[in-house]
C-alpha cells in the first residue's frame, strides 16, 4: 500500500498548468506530454491501472501544438494546455468512445460531446478515454469489456465505478481534472475510492450532448478533480444552457473558483440520520464528526435532520434506471454502427449480436428494465417507482426548505474493496446507497477526501439544492483548507 | 368505386379512422435535417436521426405550432401540457429502437369534424378522440437489392401528427367525406399537402359489423395499406362484407390487422401480429414535458384561416352562388382566395366565379400549374370584367384577351389594344365590315337583302369574325337589318 503524496506540487494542478501556459513558462505541448510522463510512471495503462483505455500520444501531441500556432484565445483560456481525461462514454473526435464495450469497441464518433467542446475551447488538451463499467453499470469498474481498473491507492482494490478509470488516472497524478458520469454515484463513489474530489452537477446543469445515455432522466456529467479547485474550474467551463439538449437548464453559471475563501457563518448544514446508519464503519462515522466540528469551527450551524424515503432510493433506482436502460440500449442492434454478429433472419442477428455484444449486469439490467415497463407490470413497477422518486425529491425540497443550506453526509458506507469481493449484484448496488438520491432528485452533490481508514480515503457528501453548486463549493473549499493533510489521514 | 360489393341486409358498418398527416416543417421533428421529399437515400440524416451514441432530441418548434392549429382547426381541446413517451419497438428503419410519440398525455383531444349533412338537413359529425404528435420512421427497401434490405433514412424523424377518430362513420361513403374534409381542412390551414402518393396522409381504418339497431360494438379489425381515399372506400366494402358474411354463418372476427391487396381486390390478413405487440411506453426523458400556455393557443387559434365550412356558407350567403360553384371554389384554399379576389375588385361576384371556374381552372388544368404560378393575377382578371361590363371589350373578344393574358402575363387593356380587340361601335367601320362580307358572299348576301331574315345571323358571325370579335354585335345587327329595310 503506497501512501499518496500528501500534497500535490501546484504545478500540476489545473490552475498551475493553465498559469504556466499562458505565461509562456511551457507549451500546451509540453504539459501534455509532462502528462503522459506520469501517466506512464503511475501505469495507468492496460500493464497497470488499466485506467486509460484509448490514448493517441502523436495526435493529442499535435492537437497541443496546433493550440499555440492557431488560436491565442485558447492559449489564453482557463484551461490552457490542461491535461484532462474523459471517460469512454461521452463522445470525442479523434478517440473511440466504446463505454467499455465490446459492442461499441473502435467505434468514433463523427461528434463531439458539448462538454468536450467546452473544455477544448478553453485550451483543454483531451488526453485520453478512461476505463468504465459498461455502459456505466457498476460500481466498481469491474463491469468493463477491456478488464477492471485498479485503484492507485491500494492495486488489489477498485477504484470504483462506473467513473473507475477517470478517477484513478486523476488520483494516480496524470492530470488534475477527468470527465465522468453519474447516474447513481458513479462519479462521487470513485472519488470517495481513490481519495480525490468528485462533482455530481445538478440535473440539467451540464449538458448531456454527446454522453452515451444509460438512464436519461439520472444521467450527467461530472468532474473529477485533483483538488476542489481543479474540480470547481472543470466544472464552471462545461456548465450551461447548450441547445442541443432540451433538458438542460437556462440557469446563469456562477464562477465556481471564486467560492473559495467564503465564510461559512451563518451557514446551516444538515446532518440526515438516514444516512449514518447503526451498521455505518465507526471509524467512517468518526471522519465526518471530524468534519463536523470542522465546519463548525468555521462558523457554520450542524443540524439534525431526516430524509425519510431515503432507504427506497436503491429500489426505485434499480427500477428507473434500467426501465431507461433498456430503451435507451435499444439502438445497438448491429444495424448502423457497432459489432455486427450476422445470422439467420433479423431477429437472429439481433440476438447474435445483442448476446455477444452486451455484458452479464448491462443484459440484467436491460432485462430488468424490459420487465418493469411491459404491460400489465408498468403500474406496479416504473409508475410505482416515479411515484416514490417524487418522495424522495420532496424529501430534499422539504429539508432545504427548512432553512438548510447544505447536506453533508458520507459518501459510500465502506472503503473501497478488494477486486472481485462483491460478486453479488445486489451488494454491489447498495454502495450507491447514500448517492442515488441525488440523482433521483436532480440535486447537486460532490465528494471529498475527508481522512482514511487503513490508508483507504474516504470520501464526505455535501448535498446542495438545486442549481446552488456555488455554496456547495463554498463549503467544499473550506472544509478541505480546515482539514489540510488531515484529509488523507 | 369501381368495384360494387354487397354485404348481407341488416349488419351496420362501424368505422373509425387513424390519420398520419406529415407536418410542412422545413427540418425534422428533432433535429435540423430537411425534410425535403425525393432526395438521395440517407442525405438528409445526421446524428440525431441516425441515433448514434449520445445524440439528443431537440423538438421542432415549428412542429408544435402546425400541429396545434391543426388541433385547433378540428376543434380539439390543447392540453396545456403533454408529454412526449416512447413507443419501444426493434426494427432496421426505427434507428433509435423507439419511436417518440405521445401516449397518455396527447397534445389535444374531443375534436370534432363535420362532414356534411344528412338527408333531413342535419349537420353529419364525426368525433376526434385525440391529436399527437409524433416522428416517422425510415423506409425498408426489400427490392432494390437481392437477399438484403436497404435502409432509408432520410424520413427517420420527420414531424407527423396522428389524428384518432371516434368510431363515428357508418358506412364507406362516410368514411370517405371524413378523409375528404379533413384533408382540405390540413390543406387550407397550411399543416400539411396531404398527398398520399408521398406518404405525407397515410390511412388506417378500424372497422366492425354489428346488427342493425345493436348498441354493442362488434370485434374491430384494422385495414392497413391504404393509398387513396377510394381504396378506402373500396377497402372498407370489402372487409364489412366479409365480416358480416362470416358472422351470418355463425363465425367470429378475430382481431388482426388487414392489408388491402389493390392488385387483386381482396382484403386478407397481415403476417405480422400486431396485437402482440408490447411497446412498452414511457415518458420520453429526453424531452420535457411539452407546455403551451394560453397566450400560445390563443394565437394559435387567431391565426387560423377561415375554414372550408365558414368559406362555403359564406360564398352562399355574400355571393349569391349556387352549390356546384361554391363546392369548386372551395375546393382549395388558395382558390378561393383567387375568387375572392377577383369578386372583391371587379365587384361582380358571378362573373368572378365564372371566370374562375371555366378560365382559371380550366387553364391551370390545360397547363398542370399551381394557382400561386398562375400569370393572371386576380387584379388583372378582374380588370377584364371591368372592360367587358363597360363594353370596351366583347364577350366573345374577352376570351381571346384572357387566353393571351395566361400566355403574356399582360395586363387585359394593353392586350386588347395589341390584338386589336376593343369593341368596335364605329358606324364607318362597322359599315366598311359589312360591306366586305356582303361582297364577299354575295349569294347570301342577296337573299338576306330580298327578305330571308333568318340569314341575318350567319352574316353577323362573319362580320364578328372578320374583326377578330371586336365588332359591337348589336350594332352591326341593327346596322344590317336597317340595310335590309332600305
Ligand atoms: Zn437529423
Amino acid at each position: 500500500m503506497s501512501e499518496r503524496r500528501a500534497a500535490r506540487p501546484p504545478e500540476t494542478s489545473a490552475r498551475g498548468i493553465a498559469e504556466r501556459v499562458r505565461d509562456g513558462d511551457i507549451t500546451a505541448e509540453r504539459a501534455a506530454r509532462e502528462a503522459f510522463v506520469r501517466g506512464d510512471d503511475a501505469r495507468v495503462g492496460p500493464d497497470g491501472l488499466n485506467a486509460l483505455l484509448w490514448t493517441d500520444r502523436e495526435a493529442t501531441l499535435d492537437a497541443a501544438r496546433g493550440h499555440a500556432t492557431e488560436s491565442d484565445f485558447v492559449d489564453r483560456g482557463d484551461l490552457a494546455g490542461v491535461p484532462i481525461a474523459v471517460k469512454d462514454n461521452i463522445a470525442t473526435l479523434t478517440l473511440p468512445t466504446s463505454c467499455g464495450s465490446r459492442i461499441l469497441e473502435g467505434y468514433v464518433s463523427p461528434f463531439e460531446a458539448t462538454a468536450v467542446t467546452r473544455l477544448r475551447n478553453a485550451g483543454a488538451t483531451i488526453v485520453g478515454k478512461t476505463n468504465m463499467d459498461e455502459f456505466a453499470m457498476g460500481s466498481s469498474t469491474e463491469n468493463s469489456a477491456f478488464g477492471p481498473a485498479r485503484n492507485p491507492r491500494d492495486r488489489s482494490r477498485v477504484p470504483g465505478g462506473s467513473s473507475g478509470g477517470s478517477a484513478a488516472v486523476v488520483a494516480a497524478g496524470m492530470v488534475p481534472i477527468a470527465l465522468g458520469s453519474e447516474t447513481g454515484g458513479s462519479v462521487r463513489q470513485p472519488a470517495a475510492f481513490c481519495g480525490i474530489v468528485g462533482v455530481k452537477p445538478t440535473y440539467g446543469r451540464v449538458s448531456r450532448y454527446g454522453l452515451v445515455a444509460f438512464a436519461s432522466s439520472l444521467d450527467q456529467i461530472g468532474v473529477f478533480g485533483a483538488t476542489v479547485d481543479d474540480a470547481a474550474i472543470g466544472l464552471q467551463t462545461i456548465a450551461g444552457r447548450d441547445v442541443m439538449d432540451a433538458t438542460s437548464a437556462d440557469v446563469p453559471v456562477e464562477r465556481y473558483v471564486e467560492a473559495s475563501g467564503a465564510s461559512l457563518a451563518g451557514l446551516v448544514i444538515g446532518r440526515p440520520k438516514e444516512y449514518f446508519p447503526d451498521f455505518l464503519d465507526a471509524r467512517i462515522r468518526e471522519k465526518c464528526d471530524r468534519a463536523f466540528d470542522a465546519f463548525r469551527k468555521l462558523g457554520a450551524e450542524v443540524r439534525d435532520v431526516s430524509l425519510p424515503h431515503t432507504d427506497l432510493a436503491i429500489p426505485v433506482y434499480y427500477i428507473v434506471a434500467p426501465a431507461e436502460a433498456s430503451s435507451n440500449l435499444a439502438r445497438f442492434d448491429g444495424v448502423r454502427y457497432g459489432l455486427r454478429v450476422p445470422a439467420d433472419g433479423l431477429a437472429a442477428t439481433y440476438e447474435a449480436t445483442r448476446s455477444r455484444g452486451f455484458g452479464k449486469e448491462v443484459t440484467r439490467r436491460i432485462l430488468l428494465g424490459t420487465y418493469v415497463l411491459s404491460a400489465g407490470y408498468y403500474d406496479a413497477y416504473y409508475k410505482k417507482a416515479q411515484q416514490v422518486r417524487t418522495l424522495i425529491a420532496d424529501d430534499f425540497r422539504e429539508v432545504f426548505a427548512s432553512g438548510v443550506h447544505l447536506l453533508f453526509t458520507p459518501t459510500t458506507p465502506s472503503p473501497a474493496f478488494p477486486l472481485g469481493a462483491k460478486a453479488d449484484p445486489y451488494e454491489m448496488y447498495m454502495s450507491d446507497i447514500f448517492t442515488a438520491t441525488a440523482n433521483l432528485a436532480g440535486v447537486p452533490a460532490m465528494s471529498q477526501p475527508i481522512g482514511a481508514v487503513d490508508g483507504l480515503p474516504i470520501g464526505g457528501q455535501l448535498i446542495a439544492p438545486h442549481f446552488d453548486e456555488a455554496r456547495m463549493f463554498g463549503a467544499a473549499y473550506a472544509l478541505e483548507a480546515a482539514l489540510g493533510a488531515e484529509a488523507l489521514r | 368505386m369501381s368495384t360494387m360489393v354487397s354485404a348481407p341486409a341488416g349488419w351496420e358498418m362501424v368505422v373509425g379512422l387513424e390519420v398520419h398527416v406529415q407536418l410542412r416543417t422545413r427540418t425534422k421533428a428533432f433535429c435540423n435535417c430537411s425534410t425535403e421529399y425525393g432526395a438521395a437515400p440517407n442525405v438528409n440524416t445526421c446524428p440525431v436521426c441516425l441515433a448514434l451514441p449520445g445524440a439528443l432530441p431537440v423538438l421542432n418548434a415549428h412542429a408544435v405550432e402546425l400541429a396545434t392549429r391543426a388541433a385547433l382547426a378540428l376543434g380539439c381541446t390543447v392540453n396545456p401540457m403533454s408529454v412526449f413517451a416512447r413507443k419501444n419497438y426493434f426494427y432496421p428503419d426505427l434507428p433509435k429502437g423507439y419511436q417518440i410519440s405521445q401516449f397518455d398525455k396527447p397534445l389535444a383531444e374531443h375534436g370534432r369534424l363535420k362532414i356534411g349533412t344528412n338527408a333531413e338537413g342535419t349537420g353529419i359529425t364525426v368525433g376526434i378522440t385525440r391529436v399527437h404528435m409524433e416522428e416517422d420512421a425510415g423506409k425498408s427497401v426489400h427490392d432494390r437489392y437481392a437477399g438484403a434490405t436497404a435502409i432509408d433514412l432520410n424520413r427517420a424523424g420527420v414531424p407527423l401528427i396522428e389524428i384518432v377518430s371516434e368510431p363515428d362513420m357508418r358506412s364507406a361513403e362516410a368514411a370517405g367525406a371524413y378523409l375528404r374534409t379533413l384533408k382540405l381542412i390540413l390543406q387550407y390551414v397550411g399543416i400539411s399537402d396531404c398527398d398520399m402518393e408521398k406518404g405525407s396522409l397515410r390511412v388506417d381504418a378500424n372497422v366492425s359489423a354489428r346488427r342493425a339497431g345493436e348498441v354493442k360494438l362488434g370485434t374491430k379489425t384494422e385495414v392497413k395499406n391504404l393509398n387513396s381515399f377510394s381504396n378506402v372506400e373500396r377497402a372498407l366494402a370489402l372487409e364489412f362484407a366479409r365480416q358480416t358474411e362470416l358472422l351470418e354463418r355463425g363465425g367470429r372476427v378475430e382481431q388482426q390487422t388487414m392489408l388491402f391487396d389493390q392488385a387483386r381486390g381482396v382484403v386478407r390478413p397481415s403476417r405480422t401480429k400486431e396485437g402482440s405487440h408490447d411497446y412498452r411506453y414511457f415518458p420520453e426523458p429526453d424531452l420535457p414535458p411539452l407546455v403551451l400556455d394560453a397566450g400560445f393557443i390563443e394565437r394559435m387559434q387567431t391565426s387560423l384561416p377561415e375554414l372550408p365550412e365558414a368559406r362555403r356558407s359564406r360564398f352562399a350567403g355574400d355571393y349569391a352562388l349556387g352549390e356546384y360553384d361554391v363546392d369548386v371554389l372551395t375546393s382549395s384554399a388558395e382558390l378561393a382566395d383567387y375568387f375572392e379576389g377577383v369578386a372583391r375588385q371587379s365587384g361582380d361576384a358571378k362573373a368572378a366565379a365564372n371566370w374562375t371556374i371555366n378560365g382559371v381552372l380550366t387553364a391551370l388544368n390545360a397547363s398542370g400549374d399551381d394557382i400561386d404560378a398562375f400569370r393572371v393575377r386576380p387584379a388583372d382578371l378582374a380588370a377584364l370584367i371591368t372592360l367587358v361590363r363597360d363594353g370596351v371589350v366583347g364577350h366573345s373578344a374577352a376570351k381571346q384577351v384572357f387566353a393571351e393574358m395566361v400566355r403574356t402575363g399582360d395586363r387585359p387593356e394593353q392586350v386588347a389594344q395589341r390584338e386589336g380587340l376593343v369593341r368596335v361601335d364605329d358606324d364607318a367601320a362597322l359599315r366598311g365590315w359589312i360591306d366586305e362580307v356582303l361582297a364577299e358572299h354575295p349569294a347570301e348576301a342577296q337573299r338576306y337583302l330580298a327578305g330571308e331574315k333568318k340569314l341575318q345571323g350567319v352574316l353577323v358571325g362573319f362580320v364578328m369574325k372578320k374583326s377578330k370579335g371586336s365588332a359591337d354585335a348589336k350594332k352591326v345587327n341593327q346596322l344590317l337589318a336597317s340595310r335590309a329595310q332600305g
